[in-house]
Protein backbone atom coordinates (compact mmCIF):
# COMPACT_ATOMS: atom_id res chain seq x y z
CA UNK A 1 0.00 0.00 0.00
CA UNK A 2 1.50 3.33 -1.02
CA UNK A 3 1.72 6.14 1.49
CA UNK A 4 -1.19 8.55 1.50
CA UNK A 5 -0.58 11.73 -0.45
CA UNK A 6 -0.14 14.94 1.50
CA UNK A 7 -3.26 16.60 0.16
CA UNK A 8 -5.03 19.06 2.44
CA UNK A 9 -8.01 16.75 2.77
CA UNK A 10 -5.85 13.75 3.72
CA UNK A 11 -3.81 15.75 6.19
CA UNK A 12 -6.89 17.11 7.93
CA UNK A 13 -8.74 13.83 8.07
CA UNK A 14 -5.81 11.75 9.32
CA UNK A 15 -4.96 14.24 12.08
CA UNK A 16 -8.64 14.52 12.99
CA UNK A 17 -9.04 10.76 13.33
CA UNK A 18 -5.85 10.39 15.33
CA UNK A 19 -6.72 13.19 17.75
CA UNK A 20 -10.29 11.94 18.17
CA UNK A 21 -9.15 8.44 19.07
CA UNK A 22 -6.45 9.85 21.33
CA UNK A 23 -8.86 12.07 23.28
CA UNK A 24 -11.39 9.26 23.62
CA UNK A 25 -8.77 6.87 25.04
CA UNK A 26 -7.45 9.52 27.40
CA UNK A 27 -10.94 10.31 28.67
CA UNK A 28 -11.47 6.61 29.36
CA UNK A 29 -8.18 6.19 31.22
CA UNK A 30 -8.81 9.40 33.18
CA UNK A 31 -12.18 8.10 34.35
CA UNK A 32 -10.67 4.78 35.34
CA UNK A 33 -7.87 6.33 37.36
CA UNK A 34 -9.71 9.30 38.87
CA UNK A 35 -10.71 7.51 42.07
CA UNK A 36 -7.42 5.71 42.84
CA UNK A 37 -5.56 9.01 42.37
CA UNK A 38 -7.86 10.86 44.78
CA UNK A 39 -7.67 7.96 47.24
CA UNK A 40 -3.87 7.92 47.17
CA UNK A 41 -3.70 11.65 47.90
CA UNK A 42 -6.15 11.24 50.77
CA UNK A 43 -4.14 8.39 52.32
CA UNK A 44 -0.96 10.44 52.14
CA UNK A 45 -2.59 13.35 53.98
CA UNK A 46 -4.19 11.10 56.59
CA UNK A 47 -0.92 9.34 57.32
CA UNK A 48 0.74 12.70 57.86
CA UNK A 49 -2.03 13.84 60.22
CA UNK A 50 -1.82 10.63 62.23
CA UNK A 51 1.92 11.10 62.51
CA UNK A 52 1.84 14.63 63.90
CA UNK A 53 -1.02 14.80 66.39
CA UNK A 54 -1.95 12.50 69.29
CA UNK A 55 -4.42 9.67 68.53
CA UNK A 56 -7.94 10.79 67.67
CA UNK A 57 -11.21 9.17 66.66
CA UNK A 58 -12.79 12.11 64.82
CA UNK A 59 -11.38 14.68 62.44
CA UNK A 60 -12.78 18.11 61.55
CA UNK A 61 -11.52 19.90 58.46
CA UNK A 62 -11.32 23.67 58.24
CA UNK A 63 -9.77 25.95 55.61
CA UNK A 64 -8.14 29.20 56.73
CA UNK A 65 -6.81 31.92 54.43
CA UNK A 66 -3.60 33.42 55.82
CA UNK A 67 -3.16 37.19 55.75
CA UNK A 68 -0.29 36.98 53.27
CA UNK A 69 -1.91 34.43 50.91
CA UNK A 70 -1.84 33.11 48.22
CA UNK A 71 -3.02 29.62 49.16
CA UNK A 72 -5.27 28.68 52.06
CA UNK A 73 -4.10 26.44 54.87
CA UNK A 74 -6.08 23.40 55.91
CA UNK A 75 -6.60 22.73 59.60
CA UNK A 76 -7.46 19.21 60.70
CA UNK A 77 -8.81 19.21 64.25
CA UNK A 78 -8.50 15.84 65.94
CA UNK A 79 -11.02 14.95 68.65
CA UNK A 80 -10.99 12.00 70.99
CA UNK A 81 -14.18 11.43 72.98
CA UNK A 82 -15.26 14.91 71.88
CA UNK A 83 -12.31 16.74 73.39
CA UNK A 84 -9.70 18.38 71.17
CA UNK A 85 -6.40 16.46 71.21
CA UNK A 86 -4.58 18.41 68.57
CA UNK A 87 -4.69 20.38 65.35
CA UNK A 88 -2.73 19.36 62.27
CA UNK A 89 -2.07 22.30 59.98
CA UNK A 90 -1.22 21.64 56.34
CA UNK A 91 1.01 24.63 55.71
CA UNK A 92 3.46 25.74 53.05
CA UNK A 93 6.16 28.20 52.14
CA UNK A 94 7.30 29.47 48.76
CA UNK A 95 10.66 30.61 50.10
CA UNK A 96 12.40 27.27 49.76
CA UNK A 97 15.68 27.08 47.86
CA UNK A 98 13.77 25.45 45.01
CA UNK A 99 10.41 27.05 45.77
CA UNK A 100 7.36 25.40 47.29
CA UNK A 101 7.65 23.31 50.45
CA UNK A 102 4.57 21.74 52.00
CA UNK A 103 4.56 20.43 55.59
CA UNK A 104 2.05 19.19 58.17
CA UNK A 105 2.56 20.75 61.61
CA UNK A 106 0.85 19.10 64.54
CA UNK A 107 -0.11 21.28 67.51
CA UNK A 108 -1.35 19.82 70.77
CA UNK A 109 -4.47 21.33 72.32
CA UNK A 110 -2.32 23.76 74.31
CA UNK A 111 -0.69 25.18 71.16
CA UNK A 112 2.65 23.41 71.66
CA UNK A 113 4.10 21.71 68.58
CA UNK A 114 3.81 17.93 68.76
CA UNK A 115 5.52 16.81 65.58
CA UNK A 116 6.03 17.81 61.92
CA UNK A 117 5.77 15.78 58.72
CA UNK A 118 7.25 17.01 55.45
CA UNK A 119 4.75 16.47 52.63
CA UNK A 120 6.29 17.88 49.50
CA UNK A 121 9.46 19.71 48.49
CA UNK A 122 12.08 20.04 45.77
CA UNK A 123 15.06 20.94 47.93
CA UNK A 124 18.60 19.85 47.10
CA UNK A 125 19.49 16.27 48.09
CA UNK A 126 21.98 16.16 50.96
CA UNK A 127 21.32 19.78 51.87
CA UNK A 128 17.73 21.03 52.06
CA UNK A 129 16.42 17.48 52.18
CA UNK A 130 17.97 17.20 55.64
CA UNK A 131 14.94 19.10 56.92
CA UNK A 132 13.15 15.75 57.01
CA UNK A 133 15.76 14.29 59.34
CA UNK A 134 15.31 14.19 63.13
CA UNK A 135 18.47 16.22 63.72
CA UNK A 136 16.74 19.31 62.29
CA UNK A 137 13.04 18.53 62.53
CA UNK A 138 13.01 17.39 66.17
CA UNK A 139 14.10 20.87 67.24
CA UNK A 140 10.48 21.84 66.72
CA UNK A 141 9.07 19.10 68.95
CA UNK A 142 7.57 20.50 72.14
CA UNK A 143 8.30 24.02 70.94
CA UNK A 144 5.90 26.60 72.34
CA UNK A 145 6.00 29.50 69.90
CA UNK A 146 3.84 31.59 72.23
CA UNK A 147 6.81 31.76 74.59
CA UNK A 148 9.37 32.80 71.97
CA UNK A 149 10.47 36.46 71.60
CA UNK A 150 7.96 38.24 69.33
CA UNK A 151 6.17 34.85 69.19
CA UNK A 152 8.21 34.03 66.09
CA UNK A 153 10.24 30.91 65.36
CA UNK A 154 13.51 31.76 63.58
CA UNK A 155 16.95 30.33 62.89
CA UNK A 156 19.89 31.31 65.10
CA UNK A 157 21.30 33.49 62.32
CA UNK A 158 18.16 35.63 62.62
CA UNK A 159 18.42 35.83 66.42
CA UNK A 160 16.13 32.84 66.82
CA UNK A 161 16.46 29.49 68.55
CA UNK A 162 16.56 27.02 65.68
CA UNK A 163 19.91 25.59 64.57
CA UNK A 164 19.82 25.77 60.75
CA UNK A 165 21.03 22.93 58.53
CA UNK A 166 24.69 23.46 57.65
CA UNK A 167 24.98 25.04 54.19
CA UNK A 168 21.18 25.02 53.83
CA UNK A 169 20.17 28.25 55.54
CA UNK A 170 17.57 29.14 52.92
CA UNK A 171 15.77 25.80 53.31
CA UNK A 172 15.94 26.12 57.10
CA UNK A 173 14.53 29.66 57.02
CA UNK A 174 11.77 28.56 54.66
CA UNK A 175 10.86 25.71 57.00
CA UNK A 176 10.56 28.19 59.88
CA UNK A 177 8.42 30.41 57.65
CA UNK A 178 6.02 27.53 57.04
CA UNK A 179 5.87 26.65 60.73
CA UNK A 180 5.25 30.31 61.62
CA UNK A 181 2.41 30.47 59.11
CA UNK A 182 0.90 27.34 60.65
CA UNK A 183 1.19 28.74 64.18
CA UNK A 184 -0.41 32.09 63.37
CA UNK A 185 -3.31 30.53 61.53
CA UNK A 186 -3.79 27.75 64.01
CA UNK A 187 -4.53 30.45 66.56
CA UNK A 188 -7.04 31.92 64.12
CA UNK A 189 -8.74 28.58 63.74
CA UNK A 190 -8.92 28.10 67.50
CA UNK A 191 -10.76 31.39 67.88
CA UNK A 192 -13.52 30.26 65.50
CA UNK B 1 17.39 -8.12 9.84
CA UNK B 2 16.00 -10.91 11.98
CA UNK B 3 13.97 -10.12 15.11
CA UNK B 4 16.59 -11.22 17.63
CA UNK B 5 19.15 -8.89 16.08
CA UNK B 6 16.62 -6.05 16.18
CA UNK B 7 16.01 -6.69 19.86
CA UNK B 8 19.64 -6.96 20.95
CA UNK B 9 20.84 -3.93 19.05
CA UNK B 10 18.87 -1.76 21.46
CA UNK B 11 20.89 -3.17 24.32
CA UNK B 12 24.46 -2.92 23.15
CA UNK B 13 25.39 -2.07 19.57
CA UNK B 14 22.93 0.83 19.35
CA UNK B 15 22.19 1.48 23.02
CA UNK B 16 20.23 4.74 23.01
CA UNK B 17 22.21 6.27 25.84
CA UNK B 18 25.74 4.99 25.50
CA UNK B 19 25.98 4.77 21.72
CA UNK B 20 23.30 6.88 20.02
CA UNK B 21 23.48 9.38 22.95
CA UNK B 22 19.82 10.39 22.91
CA UNK B 23 17.44 11.06 25.79
CA UNK B 24 20.12 12.75 27.87
CA UNK B 25 17.73 14.97 29.83
CA UNK B 26 15.83 12.23 31.67
CA UNK B 27 18.99 10.12 31.86
CA UNK B 28 20.86 12.76 33.82
CA UNK B 29 17.82 13.90 35.78
CA UNK B 30 16.35 10.59 36.89
CA UNK B 31 19.35 8.32 37.40
CA UNK B 32 20.08 9.39 40.97
CA UNK B 33 18.98 6.01 42.25
CA UNK B 34 18.58 2.52 40.81
CA UNK B 35 14.85 2.39 41.61
CA UNK B 36 14.15 5.69 39.84
CA UNK B 37 16.11 4.46 36.84
CA UNK B 38 14.10 1.25 36.77
CA UNK B 39 10.75 3.03 37.05
CA UNK B 40 11.63 5.55 34.37
CA UNK B 41 13.08 2.87 32.11
CA UNK B 42 9.95 0.74 32.31
CA UNK B 43 7.63 3.72 31.75
CA UNK B 44 9.63 4.74 28.67
CA UNK B 45 9.70 1.14 27.41
CA UNK B 46 5.92 0.98 27.60
CA UNK B 47 5.61 4.23 25.63
CA UNK B 48 8.21 3.10 23.08
CA UNK B 49 6.55 -0.26 22.45
CA UNK B 50 3.03 1.18 22.19
CA UNK B 51 3.96 4.17 20.05
CA UNK B 52 6.20 2.15 17.72
CA UNK B 53 3.42 -0.41 17.24
CA UNK B 54 0.66 2.11 16.59
CA UNK B 55 2.80 4.29 14.34
CA UNK B 56 3.87 1.29 12.32
CA UNK B 57 0.22 0.24 11.97
CA UNK B 58 -0.72 3.73 10.79
CA UNK B 59 2.35 4.41 8.67
CA UNK B 60 0.54 4.26 5.38
CA UNK B 61 -2.37 6.35 6.55
CA UNK B 62 -0.40 9.35 7.77
CA UNK B 63 0.50 11.80 4.98
CA UNK B 64 4.17 12.66 5.01
CA UNK B 65 3.76 16.37 5.72
CA UNK B 66 1.89 15.84 8.98
CA UNK B 67 3.84 12.85 10.24
CA UNK B 68 5.61 14.69 13.06
CA UNK B 69 2.43 16.14 14.64
CA UNK B 70 0.75 12.76 14.22
CA UNK B 71 3.63 10.93 15.93
CA UNK B 72 3.70 13.46 18.78
CA UNK B 73 -0.04 13.08 19.45
CA UNK B 74 0.31 9.30 19.60
CA UNK B 75 3.36 9.50 21.87
CA UNK B 76 1.81 12.14 24.14
CA UNK B 77 -1.35 10.05 24.52
CA UNK B 78 0.60 7.02 25.74
CA UNK B 79 2.74 9.15 28.04
CA UNK B 80 -0.37 10.66 29.61
CA UNK B 81 -1.79 7.18 30.08
CA UNK B 82 1.43 6.10 31.83
CA UNK B 83 1.32 9.23 34.00
CA UNK B 84 -2.30 8.66 35.08
CA UNK B 85 -1.82 4.95 35.73
CA UNK B 86 1.33 5.57 37.75
CA UNK B 87 -0.33 8.31 39.82
CA UNK B 88 -3.20 5.93 40.56
CA UNK B 89 -1.36 2.69 41.30
CA UNK B 90 2.24 3.65 42.16
CA UNK B 91 1.97 7.07 43.83
CA UNK B 92 5.33 6.80 45.62
CA UNK B 93 7.27 6.19 42.41
CA UNK B 94 5.16 8.79 40.59
CA UNK B 95 6.12 11.41 43.18
CA UNK B 96 9.81 10.45 42.88
CA UNK B 97 9.90 10.69 39.09
CA UNK B 98 7.80 13.88 39.11
CA UNK B 99 8.08 16.02 36.04
CA UNK B 100 10.23 13.54 34.16
CA UNK B 101 7.23 11.38 33.30
CA UNK B 102 5.50 14.00 31.14
CA UNK B 103 8.94 14.75 29.70
CA UNK B 104 9.00 11.29 28.11
CA UNK B 105 7.00 12.93 25.31
CA UNK B 106 10.04 14.92 24.25
CA UNK B 107 12.51 12.11 24.95
CA UNK B 108 14.31 12.01 21.62
CA UNK B 109 14.55 8.25 21.74
CA UNK B 110 10.80 7.86 21.33
CA UNK B 111 10.32 10.29 18.45
CA UNK B 112 13.62 9.16 16.98
CA UNK B 113 12.60 5.50 16.77
CA UNK B 114 9.19 6.46 15.40
CA UNK B 115 10.78 8.44 12.60
CA UNK B 116 13.80 6.23 11.93
CA UNK B 117 12.23 2.81 12.28
CA UNK B 118 8.52 2.47 13.00
CA UNK B 119 7.39 4.63 10.09
CA UNK B 120 9.38 2.51 7.66
CA UNK B 121 9.10 -1.07 8.93
CA UNK B 122 6.50 -3.72 9.62
CA UNK B 123 4.55 -3.88 12.86
CA UNK B 124 6.30 -6.86 14.47
CA UNK B 125 9.80 -5.48 13.83
CA UNK B 126 8.73 -2.07 15.11
CA UNK B 127 7.31 -3.55 18.31
CA UNK B 128 10.50 -5.49 18.91
CA UNK B 129 12.64 -2.45 18.12
CA UNK B 130 10.65 -0.48 20.69
CA UNK B 131 11.12 -3.23 23.25
CA UNK B 132 14.86 -3.52 22.59
CA UNK B 133 15.49 0.22 22.68
CA UNK B 134 13.29 0.67 25.74
CA UNK B 135 14.94 -2.11 27.70
CA UNK B 136 18.36 -0.89 26.56
CA UNK B 137 17.42 2.54 27.92
CA UNK B 138 16.20 0.94 31.16
CA UNK B 139 19.40 -1.11 31.45
CA UNK B 140 21.53 2.02 30.97
CA UNK B 141 19.46 3.96 33.52
CA UNK B 142 19.69 1.16 36.10
CA UNK B 143 23.46 0.88 35.58
CA UNK B 144 23.94 4.63 35.88
CA UNK B 145 21.48 4.83 38.77
CA UNK B 146 23.13 2.04 40.73
CA UNK B 147 26.58 3.58 40.44
CA UNK B 148 25.32 7.02 41.43
CA UNK B 149 23.26 5.62 44.28
CA UNK B 150 26.14 3.52 45.65
CA UNK B 151 28.63 6.35 45.49
CA UNK B 152 26.25 9.20 46.32
CA UNK B 153 23.87 7.75 48.92
CA UNK B 154 25.70 4.65 50.07
CA UNK B 155 22.67 2.57 49.17
CA UNK B 156 21.44 0.18 46.51
CA UNK B 157 17.75 0.04 45.58
CA UNK B 158 17.02 1.99 48.73
CA UNK B 159 18.95 -0.24 51.13
CA UNK B 160 21.70 1.75 52.77
CA UNK B 161 24.94 -0.12 53.41
CA UNK B 162 26.72 2.71 55.18
CA UNK B 163 25.72 3.93 58.67
CA UNK B 164 22.36 5.74 58.60
CA UNK B 165 23.67 9.18 59.52
CA UNK B 166 26.76 9.07 57.31
CA UNK B 167 26.94 10.98 54.05
CA UNK B 168 28.42 9.36 50.97
CA UNK B 169 30.01 11.33 48.11
CA UNK B 170 27.04 13.66 47.63
CA UNK B 171 28.12 15.07 44.28
CA UNK B 172 27.11 11.81 42.63
CA UNK B 173 23.43 12.35 43.31
CA UNK B 174 23.57 15.90 42.00
CA UNK B 175 23.81 17.06 38.37
CA UNK B 176 27.62 17.23 38.05
CA UNK B 177 27.88 13.66 39.31
CA UNK B 178 25.44 12.55 36.62
CA UNK B 179 27.62 14.02 33.88
CA UNK B 180 30.80 12.60 35.40
CA UNK B 181 29.43 9.07 35.77
CA UNK B 182 27.83 9.08 32.33
CA UNK B 183 31.03 10.34 30.72
CA UNK B 184 33.11 7.61 32.28
CA UNK B 185 30.56 4.95 31.33
CA UNK B 186 30.48 6.07 27.68
CA UNK B 187 34.28 6.13 27.57
CA UNK B 188 34.43 2.67 29.12
CA UNK B 189 31.91 1.20 26.67
CA UNK B 190 33.67 2.81 23.72
CA UNK B 191 36.91 1.26 24.88
CA UNK B 192 35.26 -2.17 25.15
CA UNK B 193 33.76 -1.98 21.66
CA UNK B 194 36.89 -0.87 19.88
CA UNK B 195 38.39 -3.75 17.92
CA UNK B 196 41.64 -4.98 19.47
CA UNK B 197 44.79 -3.65 17.85
CA UNK B 198 46.59 -6.38 15.95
Amino acid sequence: MAKKESTLGNMISSLLIITLVASASLAAVYNLTKEPIAAAAKVKTENAIRQVIPPFDRLERLAVMPADGPDSLILYRGFKDDSLVGTAVQTYTNKGFSGHISIMVGFRADGVINDIAVLDHKETPGLGTKMTEPQFKDQFKNLNIAQLPEQKVKVKKDQGTIEAITAATISSRAFCDAVQRAYENQKKGAEK
Amino acid sequence: MNQWKIFTKGFIRENPIFVIVLGMCPTLGVSSSAMNGLGMGLATTFVLVMSNTIISLLKNMIPDKVRIPAFIVVIATFVTIVDLVMAAYAPGLHAQLGIFIPLIVVNCIVLGRAEAFASRNDVLSSTIDGLGMGLGFAFALILLGSIREMLGSGAIFGHKFIPASADAILIFILAPGAFITLGYLIAFINKLSKPAKS
